[in-house]
C-alpha cells in the first residue's frame, strides 16, 4: 500500500460504492474530519493518486492518513476503529464477540455484491441460481439478526457498517431478481430503516433510484440486455 | 482448569494448518479432530452451518470459523508471541496481505496447477504477478512479520510447503529461485521453525494425495 503526499485524512471513493460508504459511515460515527475525493472516472482512466496509493488492486475506497494509504473497505473500517478508539467503538471488547462480528462481515463481503451482480448480469439458469442463492443469503442474515436492534445487540457496529450500504441496492436487487426483500427478510428491512435514522447512514447512502440508474449504466458497459 | 481448545481440521488443508501453527507459536495446547471432507461430521456441520468447512476452532465450547477470523481471535486471546503488530497502520498492512493471499494468490496458484492450455497460461500469469508482489513486500525482511513469524507468514504457509508439491504434480514451475530469491529465502527460514515443522503434513503424503487426485481427474476425462 502506497505512501503519497497528502495531509490529514483523505478518502478516495466513488459516490455509489457501497464499500466506500462503509468507510464514510465509520468516519462519521467517529466524528473524524476528512477530505472526500471522488474518483471521477472510475470506469475509465484511474487517477494517479489512486494508482499510487493502491497499486495492487487499483480500487476505491482508499483511506490516506497523513500520506499513508490503507486499502480494502473492511480493513479501513477496522483501522478507523483502532485509530479513533474513544468514540463509538465499532467492534465489541470481547474476543469471541469480535470474532463473531468479523465472521459475519466477511460473509457479507464475500457474498452480497458478487451474488447481487449476477442478478442483473445473467439470464436463464444463471439468473435462477443467483436468485436462489441471494434468497439463501437474505434468510441467513435475517436469522442472524433475529429480534436484535443491530447485529451485535444494542450498539451499532461492524456488521451493521458492513451491510447497511447495500440497503440502497435492495430496490435494484429486487427489481432484477423479481422478489420482494421485505417479504423474504422483514426484520432485515426494518433494521435497514432503523439504521437510516442514524445521521451517519442517512447522509451517506445513495438514493435507491440513482443506484438503479447506475446499474443500468453498468449493464450497458457489460453489454447486458 | 485446563483451557478447552479443539481444532476441527483436515490433515492436508493449508487453512486448518494456519490455525494449528498459530496455536503452537503461542504455546497453546489443543486437541484436534480430524475431518473426512467427503463425509463431514455432524459436529462440524453444527459448528459451521454457514460454510460447512474446516477449520473450526472450539474454545470453551464456542465455535469460530474462517481461518483469518480464527487467527485474529487467537491473537486477541493468547498474548505470547504476537502475530500482529500493535500499530494500527501496520496491522492494516498485515491484514491487507493476508487477504491478498486468500482472495487472489491462493486461487491463482491452485488453478495454475489444475488447469491446462490457455486457461492454465492465464492463471500462471496471475500467479506470477502475485508472487512478484509478495517478493517486493518481503524486501529487507526475514519474515513478512519482520523478525518473527506473523499473520501474513502464517497465511502464506501454502507457498512454503503445498506449492512445491502441486508444481511437481502439475509438472510446472512457478516459484523460480532466480525470479523470487526473497520468497525462496523466506521459505527456508519459515521451515526452520519448530512450530512450523511440528504440524506440517508430510510432503510424501501430500504428493501421493494430489497425484491420486490428478489420476482420478485424468481417468474421468479419458472415459468421457
Amino acid at each position: 500500500m502506497g505512501e503519497v503526499d497528502t495531509k490529514g485524512v483523505v478518502l478516495l471513493d466513488f459516490w455509489v460504492s457501497p464499500f466506500g460508504q462503509r468507510c464514510r459511515i465509520a468516519l462519521a460515527e467517529k466524528g473524524v474530519e476528512y477530505e472526500y475525493r471522488e474518483e471521477e472516472n472510475l470506469l475509465g482512466d484511474k487517477s494517479p493518486l489512486l494508482l499510487e496509493s493502491n497499486p495492487v488492486h487499483k480500487k476505491v475506497p482508499v483511506l490516506i492518513h497523513d500520506g499513508k494509504a490503507v486499502c480494502e473497505s473492511l480493513i479501513i473500517v477496522q483501522y478507523i476503529d483502532e485509530s479513533w478508539p474513544h468514540r463509538a467503538p465499532l467492534l465489541p471488547a470481547d474476543p469471541y464477540a469480535r470474532a463473531h462480528a468479523r465472521f459475519w462481515a466477511d460473509f457479507i463481503d464475500k457474498k452480497i455484491y458478487e451474488c447481487g451482480t449476477r442478478l442483473w448480469k445473467l439470464k436463464g439458469e444463471g439468473h435462477s441460481a443467483a436468485k436462489e442463492e441471494f434468497t439463501g443469503i437474505l434468510k441467513l442474515l435475517e436469522g442472524e439478526l433475529g429480534d436484535k436492534k443491530y447485529f451485535a445487540g444494542d450498539a451499532f457496529g461492524f456488521v451493521d457498517v458492513a451491510l447497511v450500504p447495500f440497503v440502497c441496492w435492495f430496490y435494484s436487487f429486487e427489481t432484477y431478481a423479481g422478489f420482494s426483500i421485505e417479504e423474504l427478510a422483514p426484520k432485515l428491512v426494518a433494521w435497514g430503516k432503523r439504521c437510516m435514522e442514524r445521521e451517519s447512514v442517512a447522509k451517506t447512502l445513495s438514493d435507491p433510484h440513482k443506484v438503479f440508474e447506475f446499474v443500468g449504466v453498468l449493464k450497458k458497459r457489460f453489454g447486458v440486455e | 482448569m485446563a483451557e478447552e481448545v479443539k481444532v476441527f481440521r483436515s490433515w492436508g488443508s493449508p487453512f486448518s494448518y494456519r490455525v494449528e501453527l498459530a496455536l503452537r507459536l503461542k504455546g497453546v495446547a489443543y486437541e484436534y479432530i480430524e475431518e473426512d471432507l467427503s463425509n463431514k461430521s455432524t459436529l462440524l456441520l453444527e459448528y459451521n452451518p454457514v460454510h460447512k468447512k474446516v477449520p473450526v476452532l472450539l474454545h470453551h465450547g464456542k465455535p469460530i470459523a474462517e481461518s483469518l477470523v480464527i487467527l485474529e481471535y487467537i491473537e486477541e486471546t493468547w498474548q505470547e508471541n504476537p502475530i500482529l503488530p500493535k500499530d494500527p497502520r501496520e496491522r492494516a498492512v498485515a491484514r491487507f496481505w493476508s487477504r491478498f493471499l486468500d482472495d487472489k494468490c491462493s486461487l491463482a496458484l491452485w488453478m495454475s496447477c489444475w488447469t491446462e492450455g490457455e486457461t492454465q497460461q492465464n492463471f500462471m500469469e496471475q500467479a506470477k504477478e502475485c508472487l512478484h508482489l509478495l517478493e517486493e513486500e518481503l524486501k529487507g525482511k526475514k519474515f513478512f512479520g519482520g523478525d518473527s513469524i506473523g499473520m501474513v507468514d502464517i497465511a502464506a504457509s501454502f507457498i512454503a510447503h503445498w506449492l512445491g508439491v502441486l508444481e511437481e504434480v502439475a509438472g510446472i514451475s512457478l516459484l523460480d529461485e532466480e525470479k523470487y530469491p526473497n520468497l525462496c529465502k523466506w521459505t527456508e527460514e519459515f521451515l526452520k521453525s519448530d512450530a512450523v515443522m511440528e504440524c506440517l503434513p508430510k510432503r510424501a503424503n501430500l504428493l501421493a494425495f494430489f497425484q491420486a487426485r490428478k489420476h482420478a481427474i485424468s481417468a474421468t476425462k479419458a472415459s468421457v
